[in-house]
Formats: C-alpha cells, sequence, structure tokens
C-alpha cells in the first residue's frame, strides 16, 4: 500500500471562523494512520505554493480520515476554498506514533489550541481512560468541546482570557491536578503517562511539570517541513542525542528527550 | 529507443539522477521509486567526520522555491559506507557520493576514503563550501582555489570525478572550464543560489542561519542560462539541475547542453518525480522520433 497517493476531498467546512475540517478518502487503498501521525497535504497551484503541508490526522471515519486545521497562512487559505470532490496528491501516514500507556498508568492528555488536532484520535483509541486537559486563547478558539466530552474521563479547560474554563495556561491547570490529586485518581492511579501537543511554550512547561513531579510522557513537536519523509534534514529539532527529525524520529518524543 | 549517456568512463542507463541532499540516502524515497530504474542515485553531502548542521528553522517557502540552511548535517563517510551504503549495494543503479570538506586536504583525504570502498562508482565534489584556510570564502568561488581543489581530489581518486560548481559567481564558463583544466570528467550545475527572506512584523530573518540556498523552479532560467554558457565553455559532461519539476524541464538543460539532468526539490513536491521524467523524457523522444537521447544534448537551434 502506496503511503503517496491522491484523495478525494469530502468535505471541506469551518468548524469556527478560522478552523475547518478536510475529509480525505483515499482513491486506492492506503495505511491506517494512528493517532499522532501525519499527512503531507497537497495544496495544488501550479509550483506556488510548492511545497505540501504537515497536517496531523485527526480522526479516521468511514470515508477515510478528517484533518482539523488551522488557517494560518497562504497554504491554510488557498486550502480553505478546495471544492469537494477535487483530487489532491497526499502522502502518509507518516512519523511514529503515540505509544499507549502501560498497564495501570492513567494518561493525562494535554492539548494547546490546534494541538488537539493531533491528541484527539488518542483520546478516542484509549476510550474514555484519559483526563483531558484543553486550553485555548478564547473561548472561540476551544474546538470540538461536545465531542471531547464523550471521549475522556474528565475535561478540564483553561482559556488565555478566562472567557472559558480557568482563567490562566493549561500547563497551571495540569500542575494543579498533579499537585492536588483528588481521592479518586489517586487511588486508581499507578503513575501516569502524559500526552502532549500545542505551542512551543505550552510543551515546554509541562515538560518541566513532567520532569519536575518524575512523570513519564510525550510531548508532539512541529517544525518547518519539506520532504516528511526523512530525506531533506530540514525539520530536525534538538535533542539529547543531537538533531533528530520531526518528520522521521518523531513528531512524538519522550520529554526527557528534547532540549528546549 | 536509446536513453543511456555517458559521464565519463560512467555510463548511466539513463540520464536521471537525483540531486544531493533532496534524497538522503535512497532509502528513504525507496517505498516510492524503483531505484533500479534511476541513472544514478547521488547521496547527502559526506564529510569525513559527522556534521551537526544549522540549528532549525532550517527550510521555508518562497514563491514556487524554498530556502534552505541545513549546513550540510550527515553521518560521515565511515558511517555512511558502514550502514547506508550496503542498502544501496542492492540496486544496479550506480551511486554517487557527494562529499565536501573545509580544507585541500580534507577534500583529497575523503577523496581516496570514498575510492576505496567497492560500489561507490563516482564521486561529485560540492564547492559552494567555506575554505578554513582562505578567511571561510567559498571554494568554489575564487577560481584559483577551485583549481588548486580540484587537482588535489584529481590526484586523489581514480573514479569519475564530477565537480559541482556554484552558482555564486559572475562567470560560470570559467569555473567550468577551471574544473575541466584541473582534471574533472565532469561538471554539474546549478547548487543554490544564495538568498535571504525576513519576517517583517518580527523583522527577524526567517532562517536561524540568516542566509540560505534558493532551490526550486524559481532558479529553473538562471540554471538553464548558465549550463548553456559552461556548454561552450568546455567538453566535459555537463549535469543539469536546478529548479527541474518535469520531464520538458529535463529536456529543456538538455538542449541547452546537458548530458544528464538531476532532480532536487521536485522529490519533496512529488516522490516519484524522477520515474516521471524518465517516462516524460521517452515519451517525447517517440513523439519526436528521437532514436537516441544523446541527440538532445546541446541541441538548442540558435
Ligand atoms: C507534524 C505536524 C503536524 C501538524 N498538524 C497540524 C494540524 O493537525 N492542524 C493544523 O492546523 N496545523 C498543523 N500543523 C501546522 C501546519 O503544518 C501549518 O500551520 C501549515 O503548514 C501552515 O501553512 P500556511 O501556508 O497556511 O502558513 P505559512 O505560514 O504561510 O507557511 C509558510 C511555510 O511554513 C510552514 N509552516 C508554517 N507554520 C508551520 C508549523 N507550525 N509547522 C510546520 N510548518 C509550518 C508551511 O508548511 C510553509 O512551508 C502541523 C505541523 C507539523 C509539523
Ligand atoms: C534541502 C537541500 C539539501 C541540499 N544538500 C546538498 C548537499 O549536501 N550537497 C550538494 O552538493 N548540494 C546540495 N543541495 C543542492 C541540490 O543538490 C541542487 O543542486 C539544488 O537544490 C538545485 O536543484 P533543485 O532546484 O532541483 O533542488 C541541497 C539542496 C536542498 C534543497
Ligand atoms: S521534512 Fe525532510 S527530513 Fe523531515
Amino acid at each position: 500500500m502506496s503511503r503517496y497517493f491522491r484523495a478525494e476531498i469530502k468535505e471541506n467546512r469551518p468548524v469556527d471562523k478560522s478552523y475547518n475540517i478536510l475529509g480525505l478518502k483515499p482513491l486506492k487503498p492506503s495505511r491506517e494512520p494512528e493517532p499522532g501521525q501525519f499527512y503531507m497535504i497537497g495544496i495544488g497551484g501550479e509550483y506556488d505554493p510548492l511545497l505540501k503541508r504537515p497536517f496531523s490526522v485527526f480522526r479516521k471515519n468511514s470515508d477515510g480520515f478528517q484533518i482539523l486545521y488551522r488557517i494560518k497562512g497562504r497554504g491554510t487559505l488557498l486550502m480553505r476554498d478546495m471544492k469537494e470532490g477535487v483530487v489532491i496528491d497526499v502522502l502518509g501516514p507518516l512519523g511514529n506514533s503515540y505509544p499507549l500507556p502501560d498497564k495501570g498508568q492513567i494518561p493525562l492528555i494535554v492539548a494547546g489550541g490546534i494541538g488537539i488536532a493531533s491528541v484527539f484520535s488518542l483520546a478516542e483509541k484509549l476510550s474514555g481512560e484519559s483526563y483531558m486537559f484543553y486550553g485555548a486563547r478564547n473561548r472561540d478558539e476551544l474546538l470540538m468541546l461536545n465531542e471531547l466530552k464523550g471521549l475522556a474521563e474528565e475535561l478540564f479547560i483553561s482559556t488565555d482570557d478566562g472567557s472559558s474554563g480557568r482563567k490562566g495556561t493549561i500547563a497551571d491547570v495540569l500542575n494543579d491536578f498533579l499537585t492536588h490529586p483528588s481521592p479518586v485518581t489517586q487511588a486508581k492511579a499507578c503513575g501516569y503517562s502524559i500526552y502532549a501537543c500545542g505551542p512551543k511554550p505550552m510543551l515546554e512547561a509541562v515538560s518541566r511539570i513532567a520532569i519536575d513531579k518524575g512523570l513519564n510522557g510525550y510531548v508532539s513537536l512541529e517544525e518547518n517541513m519539506a520532504c516528511g519523509v526523512g530525506a531533506c534534514l530540514g525539520c530536525v529539532v534538538k535533542t539529547r542525542e543531537g538533531y533528530k527529525r520531526v518528520c522521521k524520529e518523531g513528531p512524538v518524543f519522550p520529554i526527557e528527550e528534547i532540549v528546549w | 529507443m536509446n536513453l543511456s549517456v555517458n559521464i565519463g568512463k560512467l555510463k548511466l542507463k539513463n540520464p536521471v539522477m537525483t540531486a544531493s541532499g533532496t534524497f538522503g540516502y535512497g532509502e528513504e524515497y525507496s517505498e516510492f521509486v524503483d531505484l533500479n530504474r534511476l541513472g544514478a542515485v547521488v547521496v547527502k553531502g559526506l564529510s569525513l567526520t559527522p556534521r551537526e548542521g544549522n540549528p532549525p528553522p532550517r527550510i521555508i517557502e518562497t514563491p514556487a522555491g524554498m530556502l534552505n540552511a541545513i549546513g550540510l548535517q550527515n553521518i560521515g563517510i565511515e558511517v555512511f559506507i558502514k550502514d547506508k551504503l550496503p542498502f544501496l549495494r542492492q540496486f544496479h543503479t550506480p551511486v554517487i557520493a557527494n562529499f565536501f570538506g573545509d580544507t585541500v586536504e580534507e577534500y583529497s583525504e575523503a577523496a581516496k576514503r570514498l575510492s576505496d570502498i567497492e560500489d561507490i562508482h563516482g564521486l561529485e565534489m560540492n564547492i559552494s563550501c567555506p575554505n578554513k584556510h582562505a578567511g571561510w570564502i567559498i571554494f568554489g568561488t575564487d577560481p584559483k582555489v577551485t583549481f588548486e581543489v580540484v587537482s588535489a581530489v584529481r590526484r586523489a581518486t581514480h573514479l569519475p570525478l564530477i565537480v559541482k560548481l556554484s552558482p555564486n559567481v559572475t562567470d560560470i564558463a570559467l569555473m567550468a572550464k577551471v574544473a575541466e583544466d584541473a582534471g574533472a570528467d565532469a561538471v554539474s550545475m546549478i547548487n543554490t543560489i544564495t538568498g535571504m527572506s525576513i519576517d517583517i512584523k518580527t523583522r527577524r530573518p526567517r532562517l536561524a542561519n540568516m542566509t540560505g540556498g534558493l532551490s526550486g523552479p524559481t532558479i529553473k532560467p538562471i540554471a538553464v542560462r548558465m549550463v548553456y554558457e559552461a556548454y561552450r565553455a568546455v567538453k566535459i559532461p555537463i549535469i543539469g539541475m536546478g529548479g527541474i519539476m518535469k520531464a520538458e524541464d529535463a529536456i529543456e538543460f538538455m538542449l541547452a547542453g546537458a548530458t544528464a539532468v538531476a532532480a532536487g526539490t521536485a522529490n519533496f513536491v512529488n516522490p516519484t518525480v524522477t520515474i516521471d521524467i524518465i517516462h516524460g523524457i521517452e515519451s517525447f523522444m517517440k513523439e519526436n522520433s528521437i532514436v537516441d537521447v544523446k541527440e538532445l544534448i546541446g541541441a538548442l537551434r540558435c
């Protein structure tokens, strides 16, 4: 099954003013994506934009899969205008995926902003076992809340401006949760495993907390990409063992490996 | 129909190769491309010892192109021989090792080491690198230094030697001639063109390294012009590259004087582009009743 295929756009609908869901149906059998993996999406336009754009698998569905994307720059602006029925080039699924928690460990999923796109399918896979921490700039940017409520044992929310959930960062919420665990979680837990995706400062803060409390966990990172398959060495991040490629050794890295 | 071409004593089954640094060590694209079909595989630039490369961000997109500042990150020649070459050995496709150094001595030593290895069929020396002993001026921008380093490498290897020219010069024909005079079996061109991009909101350069190398369709007209100029100056074969995205582009380079071509940035956009180009050249030859691809070389009408 080739990881380079053409896919038909089944849907491309707004979920908010700057976020869309793109549903794709591969035109030939393609590999099943795992939570944490990503696709390089071809936007078309002869040579401008030139490069494919990386997006996490958001959800699998009967047609194929969906991605949830933020309209950010030129490429995603053009993506927003792609119509149903159009066929595009796709490369993937690429990269590694989130390792599942050990037996008895409680998964703590932490998402900041569009980071929710990457961890959503992990929460689905862990079917209700996880505790979810989700932060965004404001209430409007909290996406898929209804779906999320059913996916996690408990859902904690924060916004930068306090318009929904707690005012502040989601890392603070996580820190409080770990500092003052509820009797219920304390009774259940033989340890936690953290899964975080979001902006760099948030991931760094979450990593500090994890290291501080001696917890293990993973962060999913982003870097500009060209090839997506490990060939160009463009997407590296600094780790304790030197530079590693986000598209190949990542995007999911053990927290203790990353040099911030 | 004959698609084969010669680069010195190296015979290629067709003129389509991969551009160094855009195809990893071959492995990365082997699930998309049957490496047996390629004219040659040119691997990522190698040095005597591993290089860490530049901090990120290393790549950014520009209109119809991209800037990269990888900083020549590589695993080093020894690890390449031990871990990567065995994979490439399975294929009946010549392997060309691209390499570089900080000094003339490092260049020769690297060339010598690579020449000892069975199943490396040719060397491509990247001279778009700074010279430690000359105030970090690029080897490939000063004709005297170019002559010195190419001559030294020529003495160090019996393998077909390709000199990869830097386009960041005023007179590419002169540089091609210097490489030929120093003993090169072929020249390849062009390497990336130095460029820069600034984020006006933050007022910072968009690459951590400040400047980077421009590649992709945006540089193609410059590359075609340079191949055309070099073709009139040298007798050795030219390997043309710079923005080749499809067969028509490859044919354009051949008409300008290239004996073979390489696809670089295009691999990122379309992982099967090398095969698509080979098919496209075949169709073009059929449609135009060309029996030997060599008929295209320098066949520009003026
Ligand atoms: C592994 C991975 C998974 C991702 N998953 C998602 C997702 O599920 N949903 C989502 O909305 N976004 C995701 N992103 C970020 C997304 O790729 C960028 O927002 C997008 O490429 C922006 O393109 P643009 O042309 O609109 O923006 P521009 O800023 O105009 O892009 C210019 C260039 O920079 C690159 N670029 C810009 N921002 C990023 C970034 N944050 N990461 C990587 N490259 C970037 C673009 O690919 C392009 O080459 C992911 C990134 C990575 C690396
Ligand atoms: C990401 C990247 C890495 C490169 N690394 C090397 C290298 O290690 N050695 C080298 O000689 N050229 C290197 N090049 C230059 C290419 O081989 C080629 O000369 C150039 O990109 C122009 O061709 P293109 O427009 O088809 O990419 C690199 C180019 C890119 C884009
Ligand atoms: S994007 Fe090319 S190595 Fe990761």
